[in-house]
Order: structure tokens, then C-alpha cells, then sequence
């Protein structure tokens, strides 16, 4: 009897419905044989269970190995591309008898088209327009936001809820409603073909006003009156303890504004004309178009591979920074 | 006639001292605001300077917000009803007249306004059901798995981290035709990396986005590309949305023996209903407004080598804002309104529905 109260026990964990229960009223009726069968059926329906249980698992695992390859697979054919020969990629002299298998991976590995693609590209031009843009409007943003946030949160003042209402109404615009407008103006202005144009027009982000808002005021409002009976001055007090408890929230904001300057594409294009302030987007679509039968594909996907590799480097170390923001603010920039 | 002027004089009288009682008061009043306003001026000078330090802290972000987000949004409606309407800077001193004759221009517009619009509408109303499903279906099995799942989540985000013009580029090329420009289809082995798959699986090749390819095989492409796009952000909302689901839910359905589907159905679904609203919206809102991965296969000019046009709205405004061939910023900043009224429509409704869908 003992052995089966085990396995009653075994049971039941394995099965949470009706059955067990009834397996131990057979049992301490005491019908030993009856006892038995009941326990071979539990046990090939908790196999069934199992067996069912691990071939689900299986094929959730199947299928999402197959769309993790499908997600993956522009990136590996992008390196691929670009470690091929010209005359590989398009099957022509030389290569006309590659067999499908061998389409897919580089016979050779050329080097040399990360060489050509940097100096056909000018990349290096690219990488410093786009840095300097994305540091230095990262810089600006932060100080405006971190400023514009405690105002928010923290001080109180006339007009302070109808003007953040005001603010968080614009958001629902779409940005080429703006566009337009500032096009006009930097153009008016005469600031065309400069840094300041690519930095100035987009430098306020509401959105991160309002994150960073939320993030002050789960701060708690003790501290701050702490800090003022110690005779601390509001800035001193922002800089010693509301930015360090905000930090997360200040660290995504960075990582999206500059992959924000990474991506942008619309309004470079309207206002630079001049190549020395290209952005990198910009440069990958003007210097490698797709002109003529044959572009020059494996050039340009050495230059795609060393212009996403930063992107994937920034994502590597500060995965945790990036999911977090974007999940919250759910924008690209 | 005694009874009625002594009525007439106390009423009168009455009257007149309680208006000078009233005005009595009001100056006393007065007189001591100012007073004290005076006095806690001279005294609490620190106190007044609190009362606009706020604004002192905004004054970077105002100034800014003020040129560059609040003035562009009156602005633009402006030159939209300015017939005709081209930046000062170009054609200094000239006057326009207001009128409607920008919207009647964009709306005539066959050759590159109302295709923009047609492309749009397709690309957003096919990509946005595709990638939310697909995000669905693929954030409830990350949920059902234990083992890999922070692995493969990784994975399924990491078309966000990328440039989309720069990935799109890479989408032309593996829908690229190698090989022979002239395309037989029964030289199969020379039709590039996406027709190899498709053979393999017993499809046949399709001229995706070469010269000769045709309007919809070009869609197709660009669908494709954007519902990757779309998916990494929706699979995180949604993973998010089903982790906070309370796991009761689950336990009583299996308790009950509910069979999969309808677990799924009656109760993820339901549960998730806010998440989904809020994907589709976005995704809906980021559809309209669909720009650079178009350029990024297709190119600036938004042609593809088969000579259709996948022009979007952005695209349209875009290129109306060119100083040399464009229609002028007045046209833009109509067809800016109207792509916002669609906009504005499609969320309300996409609201309207999922507050009548929604279990919250």
C-alpha cells in the first residue's frame, strides 16, 4: 500500500484533474488489483500528457527557430554579399557554374570590397558628420530635457499644467506637418549646408520631457525639501540626486537620440545639399545608387555591414537600456 | 402720493448707501492688496523669483519648441490655403491669395499624388494585420518557452537596431536578379538568393524587382521588408503584455481542461486586448508614414528598375519641397494636412473599436 500512496503522489502532481482523487478512493477501498490497473492507466495517460507536452514544445521551438532564421537571415546574407567577388555575385566569368548551395556563402573572402566601399563612400567623412551631429545634439537635448523635466516635476509655477497639456497635444502631429514650416525657416535663415541645421530644428523632444517627468516625480518630494532646509541650491540638488536616480531613464534617452541621428534620413535630405555635411544614411543612398544593370552590390553591402556594425555594438552592450526605452516610448529616434 | 415718495426716498437712499458701502469696502480692499503686495515684495523679493523659476528652467525648450513645433503648425495650415504658395526666399515680395486651390491641386494629381496615396493605403492596411499577427503568434510561443527565450528574444529584436535604409539595401539585393539581365525563367540557377528558396520549396522564380518586374511583385517586396521591421517592436509589447497577464487566468482554464485554441481566444486575446490596440494604432500611425524603406530598396527617386512608382505620401511631401522641380511648399503642406487627416481618422476609429474591444 505504501509503495501506491507514493505513486499516488507522483500522480497527482503530474495531473491536477479529477482522476488521482479517485485513484486513492479505489485504493483505500483496498481492491489491490483493481489498484494496479488504474495506476498503469494514470500512468500511460500522464505519458500521453507528457509525450503531448514535449511535442508542443518541440514544435514551438521549431517554429521560432525558423522565423529567428528568417530574422536573421538579411544579416547574414548582407556579410556573405559583401565578402564576394563582383564577378560572384552576378555568376559571371569564372563563376557562371555556381551551384545554388554555393550562391549562398562567399567562395573567397574579399576583403578588399570594405577597402573599396570606405573609399567610394567617403566613409569616414560620414561617420564624423553623424557622430558630431548625434554627440553634440545628444548633449544639448539632455541638458534642455533634464531642465525642462524638473521644471515639470519638480517647481511650481503659473500656467505650469496648461502648458505641459499644450506640449503633450503636439505630439499627436506627424513630424512633416513641422517639416515643412522648417524648411522654410532654415532656409530663410540661410542656414542651409551646416551642423546647425541638422542639430538645432529637432532638438526638443516632448516625449522625453514627458519620460523624464515621470521618471523626477516617483522621486520622492521629501528629498527635495530635505535638500532646500539644508540650503541646497535647486541645481545642486538636480545634479547630486535627481539625475543619478534617473539615470536608466537618461541612458535610454542618449541611446535613442543617437541612434535617432544614425537613422535620420527625411530631413537631412531637404537640407544638406553639400556633401561635407552628409549624414551616413544620406551618403549610403547617394554614393551607392543602384544605377545601370549591374550596381556594384558586394561594394555596397560592405558599406551597409560597416555602417549597421555600430548599431549592433551599441545594442550588445546596452541591451537592457534599449529594449527598456523602447518599450516605453516605442519610437525609432 | 407722502406714502409713495417716502418709498421712493428710502429706496433711493438705501440704494445709494449701499453702493457707497460697497465702493467703501472695495477700496479698503484694495488698498490694502496693494499695500500688502508692496511690503512682501520689498521683504520676500526670493519668493517672487520662485513664482517664475519655472519658467526661467523652460526657457531653452520654449524658445525652441516655439520656433521649430508651435509656429510650423499654424504656419503650415497658413501656406496650405495660400494658393500656389512657394517659399519667400525663392521669389521674394510676392502675394498670394487665399484659397483652396492646393488641396484641388493634390487631388487632381494623378501622376504622383493619388498613386502615393494608393501605395500608402495598400502598404498600410496589408503590413499592419500580417505583422501584428505574426508578432502575436510569435510572442505567445516566446511565452510558452522556458529554456532560449532571452536568446531568441534578443534575436527577434535586433531588426530594431538597425538603419533602414541601410537594411533595405540589403533586401534589394537579395531580391536582386544575378546572374543574366536577361531573364529566362528556365535558367533557373541565375535568379538570386530569394527565387533559390523559393525553388527549393517548389516555387516558381519571380522576377521580384528587376527591370520587367510588375507592380505587385515590387509590393510584395516591400511588404515583406516592412513587416520585418515591424515586428521587433510589436513582439516586445505584446511579450511585455503577456508576462503581466496573471497567470490565475491560466490555471483555472486548465483546471477546466479548456483546449488550447480556445485558451488563446477567450482569454490571451481578451488580455492582451490593450497591447494589441496600442501596436495596431502605432503601427497603423508609422504605415502612413512609411518613407525610407521604400528609398531603401527602390532608390530616391521611389521607382523601381520595372518603372512603377511606389511613391508614398512622405515621398510626395518630400519631393514637393524640392526647390528645383517640386510643387511648392504650398502643395506639400496640403498634402501634409490631408495624410494628417487620414491620420487622425484612422486612430479615432482604431480607438472607437478597441474601446469596444477592450477588457479594461
Amino acid at each position: 500500500m505504501e509503495e501506491f500512496s507514493n505513486e499516488n503522489v507522483e500522480v497527482n502532481e503530474a495531473l491536477p484533474e479529477n482522476e488521482p482523487q479517485t485513484t486513492s478512493e479505489e485504493n483505500s477501498i483496498g481492491s489491490l488489483v483493481e489498484g494496479v490497473m488504474k495506476e498503469q492507466d494514470i500512468k500511460k495517460v500522464s505519458a500521453k500528457q507528457r509525450a503531448m507536452k514535449i511535442a508542443v514544445q518541440i514544435g514551438l521551438y521549431v517554429f521560432l527557430g525558423i522565423m529567428a532564421l528568417i530574422v536573421l537571415f538579411p544579416f547574414y546574407y548582407m556579410l556573405a554579399i559583401s565578402l564576394k567577388e563582383f564577378n560572384e555575385y552576378y555568376l559571371l566569368s569564372g563563376y557562371e557554374n555556381l551551384s545554388e548551395l554555393q550562391q549562398l556563402y562567399p567562395q573567397t573572402l574579399a576583403w578588399h570590397n570594405y577597402v573599396d566601399a570606405f573609399k567610394t563612400g567617403v566613409l569616414d567623412r560620414l561617420f564624423f558628420n553623424t557622430l558630431y551631429v548625434g554627440i553634440v545634439s545628444t548633449i544639448l537635448s539632455l541638458v534642455i530635457t533634464v531642465l525642462s523635466a524638473f521644471a515639470f516635476a519638480r517647481l511650481e509655477f503659473k500656467g505650469k499644467n496648461a502648458l505641459f497639456a499644450a506640449l503633450l497635444a503636439t505630439m499627436m502631429i506627424p513630424g512633416e506637418l513641422f517639416t515643412i514650416t522648417n524648411y522654410i525657416t532654415v532656409y530663410n535663415l540661410g542656414w542651409e549646408d551646416s551642423y546647425k541645421v541638422l542639430i538645432i530644428p529637432f532638438l526638443v523632444s516632448i516625449f522625453y520631457i514627458y519620460l523624464l517627468k515621470q521618471n523626477f516625480q516617483q522621486i520622492p518630494n521629501e528629498l527635495y525639501l530635505a535638500a532646500k532646509v539644508d540650503g541646497t541650491t535647486d541645481l545642486k540638488y538636480l545634479w547630486k540626486v535627481m539625475i543619478p536616480l534617473a539615470m536608466p531613464t537618461i541612458i535610454s534617452i542618449t541611446i535613442l537620440k543617437m541612434m535617432g541621428a544614425w537613422n535620420t534620413y527625411l530631413w537631412p535630405k531637404l537640407v544638406t545639399n553639400d556633401e561635407k555635411y552628409w549624414l551616413i544614411t544620406i551618403g549610403l543612398r547617394q554614393k551607392f545608387k543602384a544605377e545601370g544593370a549591374k550596381p556594384q552590390i558586394p561594394q555596397q553591402m560592405a558599406a551597409v555591414a560597416m555602417v549597421s556594425a555600430p548599431l549592433f555594438l551599441v545594442f550588445i552592450f546596452l541591451r537592457k537600456y534599449i529594449m527598456k526605452g523602447v518599450s516605453r516610448s516605442g519610437i525609432k529616434g | 402720493m407722502a406714502k409713495v415718495t417716502n418709498f421712493f426716498h428710502t429706496v433711493f437712499v438705501k440704494a445709494i448707501w449701499q453702493t457707497f458701502f460697497v465702493k467703501w469696502i472695495w477700496q479698503t480692499f484694495c488698498i490694502a492688496w496693494v499695500h500688502d503686495a508692496f511690503w512682501k515684495n520689498l521683504v520676500v523679493k526670493k519668493w517672487k523669483f520662485d513664482r517664475w523659476k519655472g519658467w526661467v528652467y523652460l526657457l531653452p525648450a520654449i524658445i525652441l519648441l516655439a520656433v521649430f513645433t508651435i509656429y510650423p503648425i499654424f504656419n503650415t495650415v497658413r501656406i496650405a490655403f495660400l494658393d500656389d504658395y512657394r517659399n519667400a526666399g525663392h521669389n521674394a515680395g510676392e502675394v498670394y491669395t487665399m484659397g483652396i486651390e492646393n488641396f484641388r491641386w493634390v487631388i487632381k494629381d494623378t501622376l504622383y499624388f493619388l498613386p502615393a496615396l494608393k501605395n500608402t493605403m495598400l502598404l498600410c492596411f496589408i503590413t499592419v494585420p500580417i505583422s501584428t499577427f505574426l508578432a502575436l503568434l510569435i510572442a505567445v510561443c516566446l511565452n510558452a518557452i522556458k529554456p532560449l527565450r532571452r536568446f531568441l528574444q534578443t534575436i527577434f529584436f535586433l531588426p530594431y537596431v538597425t538603419n533602414s535604409i541601410a537594411i533595405g539595401m540589403v533586401f534589394m539585393a537579395m531580391f536582386n536578379v544575378t546572374g543574366h539581365v536577361s531573364i529566362s525563367m528556365d535558367n533557373a540557377q541565375t535568379l538570386g538568393v530569394v527565387n533559390i528558396f523559393l525553388q527549393a520549396i517548389g516555387i516558381e522564380p519571380i522576377n521580384w524587382i528587376n527591370a520587367g518586374s510588375t507592380y505587385w511583385s515590387n509590393m510584395a517586396v516591400a511588404i515583406i521588408y516592412i513587416v520585418w521591421n515591424a515586428l521587433p517592436f510589436k513582439i516586445l509589447i505584446l511579450l511585455g503584455g503577456l508576462q503581466s497577464v496573471n497567470k490565475q487566468y491560466y490555471e483555472a482554464a486548465k483546471i477546466d481542461g479548456t483546449p488550447r485554441w480556445r485558451v488563446f481566444t477567450r482569454i490571451t486575446v481578451p488580455l492582451l486586448s490593450p497591447m494589441l490596440a496600442y501596436v495596431v494604432i502605432t503601427g497603423f500611425i508609422g504605415g502612413f508614414k512609411e518613407y525610407s524603406s521604400i528609398v531603401g530598396i527602390f532608390g530616391d527617386d521611389m521607382q523601381s528598375a520595372g518603372g512603377n512608382t511606389l511613391q508614398t505620401m512622405v515621398g510626395y511631401i518630400q519631393n514637393s519641397l524640392d526647390p528645383m522641380s517640386g510643387d511648392g511648399e504650398g502643395v506639400a503642406s496640403a498634402a501634409a494636412l490631408i495624410l494628417f487627416a487620414i491620420i487622425f481618422v484612422v486612430t479615432m476609429i482604431n480607438l472607437y473599436v478597441s474601446k469596444k474591444k477592450t477588457h479594461y
